[in-house]
């Protein structure tokens, strides 16, 4: 079936995440094949997905683990 | 047929948990100390998780401390059923929820706050000349400025979401277990919070202006 870019729009996190049946999956990829615009979207989307899973965009305050483990070890001692 | 890496995975997987199976079995036999050792690997998304739900870093820290304690006060209640790192993350969401409404914040945060916003939010941004993003783009800093800023705007029950799935890496049924919701709509929710941050760092995805006008008159959204 051909897809038109609105139907690939609500599918994309579907397909990032590879929960989509391999019939739209072919469906998609027959799409983006010839849609620029559909593959910068999708292109865009994982690029955010993994700027947020590297650890220097979102980090821990400074301190954070030594900080925990001091308050762990207060609890552990006391109970 | 599974790949070689996936079935790698999932004996890495299947291993580390008999390894924290066999670690919490010590630690309710007597060996406390070694709850250290057990949260460890847990530490950063109890704080990430907590931190999408009060949102500022002092109370996501005393927050995520008493998760902790609180896991490790309950841990004989922990029956193996669920994952650790799910249960955990159930404690920390809850805590988190707690700490909000002590907070008093929940007029401008509050956890029934409407679910739908601008449906027009839901539908990703056009870019053009996207080829010449990545690699060099994503080592600037001021686009994980960008992302931070755009995650912290998002509406609460998609920034817990986005949190659980895409920085805590869950996956979609622990996540619905923390959140108490089903999975169905933790689907739905994921994909609009992406379409979000999509339209929102568009412009910063975005390297330069199309210069052929005529490209944009045949855009479908136009």
């Amino acid at each position: 079936m051909e897809l038109k870019c609105k139907h690939v729009w609500a599918h994309i996190s579907d397909y990032i995440d590879d929960s989509v049946t391999p019939e739209v999956r072919e469906d998609i990829e027959r799409h983006l094949e010839h849609c620029e615009i559909c593959s910068a979207i999708l292109d865009s989307t994982r690029n955010i997905l993994v700027l947020t899973a590297d650890d220097r965009t979102f980090e821990l305050p400074v301190g954070f683990s030594k900080r925990l483990h001091e308050r762990l070890q207060r609890e552990l001692a006391a109970s | 047929m599974k790949s070689s890496g996936t079935v790698q995975a999932s004996a890495e997987a299947r291993a580390a948990s008999e390894r924290e199976a066999g670690l919490i079995a010590q630690i309710l036999a007597g060996q406390k100390e070694l709850f250290h050792e057990l949260i460890r690997p847990y530490e950063r998304m109890v704080y990430m998780t907590v931190f999408s739900i009060v949102r500022n870093e002092t109370d996501a820290e005393d927050c995520a401390q008493d998760a902790v304690v609180n896991a490790y006060r309950h841990l004989g209640k922990f029956r193996g059923e669920a994952k650790f790192s799910t249960w955990l993350a159930t404690i920390a969401v809850n805590e988190g929820r707690q700490r909000l409404r002590r907070l008093k914040r929940a007029k401008e945060d509050s956890l029934d706050e409407p679910i739908e916003g601008d449906q027009q939010e839901f539908t990703p941004a056009p870019l053009m000349d996207w080829r010449e993003i990545p690699l060099e783009a994503l080592e600037r800093k001021e686009l994980r400025e960008a992302l931070r800023s755009a995650v912290a705007g998002l509406p609460g029950i998609y920034r817990q979401i986005f949190t659980l799935r895409d920085l805590d890496e869950l996956n979609v049924a622990e996540t619905a277990a923390a959140l108490g919701i089903n999975e169905n709509m933790v689907k739905v929710r994921l994909h609009r919070a992406r379409m979000m941050l999509q339209r929102r760092l568009a412009p910063y995805l975005k390297t330069t202006a199309p210069a052929r006008k005529s490209f944009w008159r045949r855009m479908p959204w136009s």
